[in-house]
């Protein structure tokens, strides 16, 4: 998107840091696409940092992991990023931060060496790692996936605005990114195996350009495109294959993981780590500081927001993930999860006005949409709650990336519209 | 319950949560200000009597638009553009001497008639005022169609436009016409007050285009189409015709660059734009060469407004991921 302003300058350039714990941690039971989990801990229990406190036997479904030491104090609902309230584990922080058992330390190369695919899998699904990139469907089943399958992109293009989280792993943790990344490929097998960049991460282009010399793995600079990092987009811009309509990746032999997802992946298989935290990009111009936080999930993004300030005004907006897609919050309590890359604030004269005109048919939705199908015709016809128009114009190929939106003119809100056709037309 | 922090108030709405710096109503006033050169140069040749035509105009559109609005029940909106645009371009297309109730009553067809009672802004199948333009000619011909020359030309009234000569008389050299193409690009020559100077329309032309608010692909393929027809048969003999003469005479530039690329009445895909144009240019010579008119860019643009709903339904885009489909039988 040419009229796109990526404001990455804010916290390209600052450190990972981590953040202070909370005094209380709140962890959803679902945090990944499919079944939620069941919680394993009772109120008083007392659990450890890395600690299972909700697992499910089989279906789609990731378990979770106590990310502090402490007392479990309630399993209550609270606000959730997506699902808007969820069934939560609160754990009360004891200031030891106590770690389970093993300690997470490195174990021997040579014992990851002789892990086999069944046993990685094992591993994947046991640290709860699902999709980093925001979709959170887990990341075990991904993997294995139904077809034979020949090549992998690992996606480092975070194409959102203001994120920088992924950008900032790519450049700290090149080397950890590619042991995850060579995990990765035995449990495939693939024999192509892309990493893909846009051309606005130069350092990352760098990094990852000295770490794999003499390896089979091929670099992909790509240009800086949104929405690139949709994992459709993505095996078009690699591959310059189209994934058919309905399809996953897959079906045309891909797969397709984030660099944190694959940073997930070390952790859980080098230093036995579970998925209890995550690096998360606190962003937007009101911030005195903004930064790239290590962030216990389960942390109320609350103290993320303070941890950035001062804030110069009042915040009128903050937006958990990026700003095209990411989500609005009517609560700061909500949880930093495991698909949460970014929390941004806005002030108010940021926030895009609502006007919602009649559409001019100028036909720009059109001409940016990456899904190629008719953003103003969806809209249309969900005012009028012509649900088989809506789908005969493809209401289920929108990726939700919100282009459309961005550059109407008539300042509509199509996205808003074309998720509610996709829910009405689903019936 | 538990109560709202009270430190913050947040607005929550669906994603995206920035967009790009550009409106509608900018679009509009943009439009409006690239045809006020045509106007001026207009007026300048022609006399005040052109100002008033275009005055006229544009105040019974306000009106007109401001009392249907208030029927309808919908917001009052005079200051979005669209309105103004619609009276502007009726008078643009208007002869300068035409009496002032025509003027009206064609202003008031082309808001209340052509706009509203098609459903208003953004769902009228014509450009409202080429629909009153034909109403008006097709009505009032005598008035339609009595033109006054440039005021520094000596015989005043009813004199030929260069179409006219072209159609009526059979000429088809410039030369035989009397003008040049010179004349034709700064204006002097008899026509409709926005349409003759070509250099004030092309500069208002260039301006949208480059901020983005037309694209090409209608008034290229419009005039490229047109020529390449015009070029073949407008002449003596095959491949003889005067393609410059013909597209810098009559209201070809000013229908390609303004009234054609009506975002409403023109389809909404680019693929569809391209078939539109190439429609309105064969539909513009076929008019020329054959037609009762001299003139076909109005008849030709409104016809292929028509034809936009069936043209919008077969041009799509071939959606990301298409499969085609296996007929089982």
């Amino acid at each position: 998107m040419r009229d796109m302003q990526y404001k990455k300058e804010y916290t390209q350039d600052i450190l990972i840091e981590d953040l202070a714990l909370p005094e209380v941690v709140s962890i959803p039971i679902s945090q990944h696409m499919g079944k939620s989990c069941q919680p394993t801990v009772k109120p008083r229990d007392r659990v450890l940092r890395g600690q299972l406190i909700g697992t499910c036997e089989k279906g789609i479904c990731a378990p979770i992991h106590a990310s502090i030491s402490g007392e479990v104090v309630s399993i209550k609902n609270m606000p959730h990023s997506i699902l808007g309230m969820c069934l939560s584990i609160q754990i009360k922080n004891d200031e030891k931060d106590e770690a389970l058992d093993n300690k997470f330390e490195a174990k021997p190369v040579q014992e990851i060496d002789k892990l086999n695919k069944d046993e990685l899998l094992k591993i994947i699904f046991d640290s709860g790692i699902v999709g980093m990139g925001g979709a959170a469907f887990p990341t075990h089943i991904k993997l294995n996936p139904p077809k034979k399958v020949d090549t992998f992109i690992l996606n480092g293009a975070e194409c959102e605005p203001y994120l920088t989280s992924d950008y900032r792993l790519m450049v700290e943790k090149t080397k950890e990114i590619i042991l995850g990344l060579n995990l990765i490929v035995k449990i495939l097998g693939v024999k192509s195996v892309y990493i893909a960049i846009e051309d606005n991460k130069p350092k990352a282009i760098a990094a990852f350009k000295n770490a794999i010399q003499n390896s089979q793995y091929a670099i992909r600079v790509l240009k800086t495109v949104y929405p690139q990092g949709g994992e459709k987009q993505l095996t078009q811009s690699v591959l310059g294959k189209e994934v058919p309509s309905g399809g996953l990746p897959f079906d045309i032999g891909v797969v397709v993981q984030n660099v944190a997802t694959a940073f997930a992946i070390y952790e859980a298989a080098y230093l036995n780590k579970p998925l209890y935290e995550r690096v998360v990009t606190v962003s937007g111009a009101i911030l005195e500081h903004p930064k790239n936080l290590r962030v216990r999930i389960g942390t109320p993004i609350s103290n993320l927001i303070e941890a950035c300030g001062p804030i110069n005004g009042q915040i009128a907006k903050v937006v958990i993930g990026g700003p095209m897609m990411g989500i609005a919050v009517s609560s700061l309590e909500v949880p930093v999860i495991k698909n949460t890359g970014g929390v941004v604030v806005f002030s108010k004269d940021q926030v895009r006005p609502k006007e919602d005109r009649v559409c001019c048919r100028c036909g720009r939705c059109i001409d940016v949409c990456p899904a190629r199908i008719m953003p103003a015709m969806i809209g249309m016809a969900a005012e009028k709650e012509k649900w088989d128009i809506a789908k005969d114009y493809d209401v289920f190929d929108c990726i939700e990336c919100g282009l459309c939106s961005f550059v109407c003119p008539a300042k509509r809100d199509l996205v808003h519209l074309i998720k509610y056709a996709k829910a009405r037309a689903k019936i | 319950m538990q109560k709202q922090e009270p430190k913050f108030n947040l607005i929550v709405t669906a994603s995206p949560h920035i967009g790009v710096d550009d409106h509608i109503v900018r679009r509009m006033w943009a439009t409006f200000f690239s045809l006020i050169p045509a106007g001026i140069v207009g007026i300048y040749t022609f006399g005040i009597r052109a100002l008033y035509v275009t005055l006229v105009a544009i105040l019974t559109a306000l009106i007109a638009e401001a009392v249907v609005q208030k029927f309808r029940h919908k917001e009052p909106s005079l200051l979005d553009g669209s309105a103004i645009i619609t009276g502007l371009l009726l008078a643009y297309n208007l002869p300068p001497n035409v009496p002032l109730w025509l003027v009206v009553l064609g202003s008031f067809f082309a808001i209340v008639i052509a706009k509203h009672l098609f459903g208003g802004l953004g769902a009228n199948i014509f450009n409202p005022a080429l629909a009153a333009r034909a109403f008006l000619l097709v009505s009032w011909p005598k008035y339609m169609t009595t033109w006054q020359s440039p005021r520094w030309q000596i015989d005043a009234i009813s004199s030929a436009t260069p179409l006219m000569l072209f159609k009526e008389k059979g000429l088809h050299k410039i030369t035989e016409i009397g003008v040049t193409y010179k004349d034709l690009f700064l204006g002097n020559r008899l026509g409709c007050i926005g349409e003759v100077c070509i250099v004030a329309l092309l500069i208002g032309a260039a301006y949208l285009l480059l901020k983005g608010y037309i694209t090409w692909h209608v008034p290229i393929t419009y005039i490229f189409t047109f020529g390449i027809f015009s070029w073949i048969f407008l002449g003596k003999g095959l491949f003889n015709g005067d393609v410059i003469f013909q597209i810098l005479s009559g209201g070809l530039i000013l229908g390609a660059f303004f009234m054609a690329t009506d975002y409403v009445t023109a389809p909404i895909t680019k693929k569809g734009k391209v078939i539109f144009g190439v429609g309105c240019g064969i539909l513009t010579f076929v008019i020329r060469k054959w037609g009762g008119y001299p003139e076909g860019v109005s008849y030709s643009i409104l016809m292929m407004n028509a034809a936009t709903p069936i043209i919008d339904r077969f041009a799509r885009p071939k959606k990301y991921g298409f499969i085609k489909k296996i007929k089982n039988d």
